[in-house]
């Protein structure tokens, strides 16, 4: 009804922008000086001479990469460690959004458990790797322990600080509908948390590459870590290099991973949200 | 008319089958959990307040900040409770909340922010609920923005959900708690009219919060005047001006007579306290 008064022309009839943005070529861009850095380099190394046990050229890097992916080795230690970063990371998730339901939804629980988390956020979770080892030995449980231990923390934080995030003013309206605690959480709360969640988790998975690798140098019979204090050893230094570039492709694809589910998931948070018009 | 009630009283006598919602001597006290040894802190919100709202009546409770308009409105709606007093809803208990942010969740459509309280309350049928979520929509005049979310429309039109939102499930009386207060002057005099014509449409009984004086006097039958420290009720004026009301109003003499008269009296108050 009030749509045919003329007087409500502040509603556009025109539809909103579109919303895909042009996209800044920050890729290409910083794809050229990494490039450009990679040939410096290289370029250093045959101008002075350096030798392979110091630094390694970029081509020779390659060469040992690909040598190491055909004949199979790369690849099969790859796998260890993939699955320890995975496994750990699982579990580091699963009990850092449940310690974070519990310690938000008890007040109880938040007293009693809250210190105690932050008092053990000063202990280097590396320096306890060593014992996971002696208590679980050098096959995949240290392992997949130690990169839990590690993502946990931030993962915990940010889900906590999530949980907390909802705006009480949001709440106020639900409970004025009538809402019950548990509506709050589900309709309100978790949706709040999760921009933050995914935060942590972003934090997490590149801690849980970290985690792995601290592991196997601590004691292990093959992974990444393992190939990277071998080769130290027997001053394969380009092998050294070969194995940091998968780790770094191994992470960057985790990193990936998580930057598309939170696009997904996460459509509404502010970078996506584009006002037709100013009121 | 001229006779202006003391403050405290409830102004016009309302017969109680036209009751849509009485106050008889509420108090509101903010006692902060660590202010014992500092009684300073507590802050008398609402002192002494009693007031009768008719049903279909259009009542403004006017200003400053601090003077316990929005506590009023929260003990209605039972999101505070009162600390001594009563509160008799004789038309039904069923209200619907405008707050000054649009409040939408942002993962949900416009659609699905209208539909908050079925998913709530369950109180109707899946379709029967869309279908009243889609003529709301209509009547705000957002009918196209029936799958956008909230994001992508402006504050104006994300008001006009936040109303409609409150409307969603049939309440007996629309507490408004400063719902223009974010807007810009232009969009702001247009969503009052808005407002209007749904309330003439029909005729629930609104009790409307705001710090703006003319907007009170050109939308209601009558306005409560607070003042704060504490919270009471200074006067309650009746508006006589005849209805539909435009925005023509606002020049005439009349409507002057009655701004300048709550002005007036929120000021004595200031400087007497």
């Amino acid at each position: 009804m009030i749509r045919n008064e003329p007087a409500v022309a502040v509603v556009p009839q025109e539809p909103p922008p579109e919303r895909v943005r042009r996209q800044v070529p920050g890729a290409v861009l910083s794809g050229g000086v990494l490039l450009l850095v990679l040939a410096a380099w290289q370029a250093v190394v045959r101008v002075f001479d350096v030798p392979e046990v110091l630094v390694p050229a970029p081509t020779e890097v390659l060469a040992s990469l690909v040598a190491g992916l055909a004949d199979g080795s790369l690849v099969e230690h790859s796998w260890v460690t993939l699955q320890e970063i995975l496994v750990g990371f699982g579990i580091a998730v699963l009990a850092a959004l449940l310690c974070a339901f519990l310690v938000t939804q008890s007040r109880v629980l938040d007293k009693a458990l809250f210190p105690l988390i932050v008092m053990t956020q000063t202990i280097p979770k590396v320096a306890m790797a060593p014992l996971l080892v002696v208590w679980f030995g050098t096959e995949l449980t240290s392992k997949v322990l130690t990169t839990a231990l590690i993502a946990f923390f931030p993962l915990l934080i940010n889900a906590i600080l999530g949980l907390r995030s909802a705006d009480p003013d949001q709440i106020d309206m639900l409970r004025s509908f009538g809402a019950t605690r548990m509506d709050v959480l589900r309709r309100l709360q978790i949706p709040s948390a999760l921009p933050h969640i995914f935060a942590g988790l972003d934090v997490a998975v590149v801690l849980s590459v970290t985690g792995a690798i601290v592991a196997e140098f601590v004691g292990a019979t093959a992974g990444l870590g393992y190939v990277i204090q071998a080769t130290n050893f027997t001053l394969d230094v380009s092998r050294t290099f070969a194995v940091l570039v998968i780790l770094s492709a191994i992470g960057l694809a985790l990193h990936a991973i998580v930057v598309v589910c939170n696009r997904k998931i996460v459509f509404w948070s502010a970078e996506h949200r584009t006002p037709t018009e100013q009121a | 008319m001229d006779e202006a009630p003391r403050a405290g009283t409830t102004g016009t006598a309302v017969a109680p089958a036209d009751l849509a919602v009485e106050l008889r001597h509420v108090h509101k006290r903010y006692t902060p959990r660590r202010s014992r040894r500092a009684p300073s802190q507590v802050v008398d919100a609402l002192h002494d307040v009693s007031l009768s709202v008719a049903r279909g009546e259009f009542v403004s409770i006017v200003g400053p900040s601090g003077c316990g308009k929005s506590t009023l409105l929260k003990v209605l709606s039972g999101l505070t409770p009162r600390t001594a007093g009563e509160v008799d809803f004789g038309g039904g208990t069923r209200l619907g909340t405008v707050f000054q942010q649009p409040l939408l969740l942002p993962w949900r459509t416009v659609t699905q922010n209208l539909l908050i309280s079925h998913d709530i309350n369950r109180r109707l049928a899946e379709h029967e609920a869309r279908e009243r979520a889609g003529a709301m929509l209509t009547m705000l005049g957002l009918g196209e923005f029936a799958d956008r979310y909230p994001g992508e429309l402006s504050g104006g039109m994300q008001q006009r959900v936040g109303i409609g939102r409150a409307l969603m499930h049939d309440p007996e009386i629309l507490l408004m708690d400063e719902p223009f207060g974010a807007l810009d002057a232009m969009t702001r005099d247009q969503m009052g009219m808005d407002l209007l014509k749904i309330w003439e449409r029909d005729r629930k009984t609104v009790l409307f919060v705001t710090h703006s004086i003319p907007e009170s006097v050109l939308l209601s039958d009558r306005v409560v005047v607070m003042t704060p420290r504490p919270g009471r009720i200074a006067d309650i004026i009746d508006v006589d001006l005849p209805r539909p009301r435009g925005l023509e109003n606002i020049n005439t003499p009349e409507f002057g007579a009655i701004v300048r008269r709550i002005r007036v009296l929120l000021n004595s108050e200031n400087s007497a306290h």
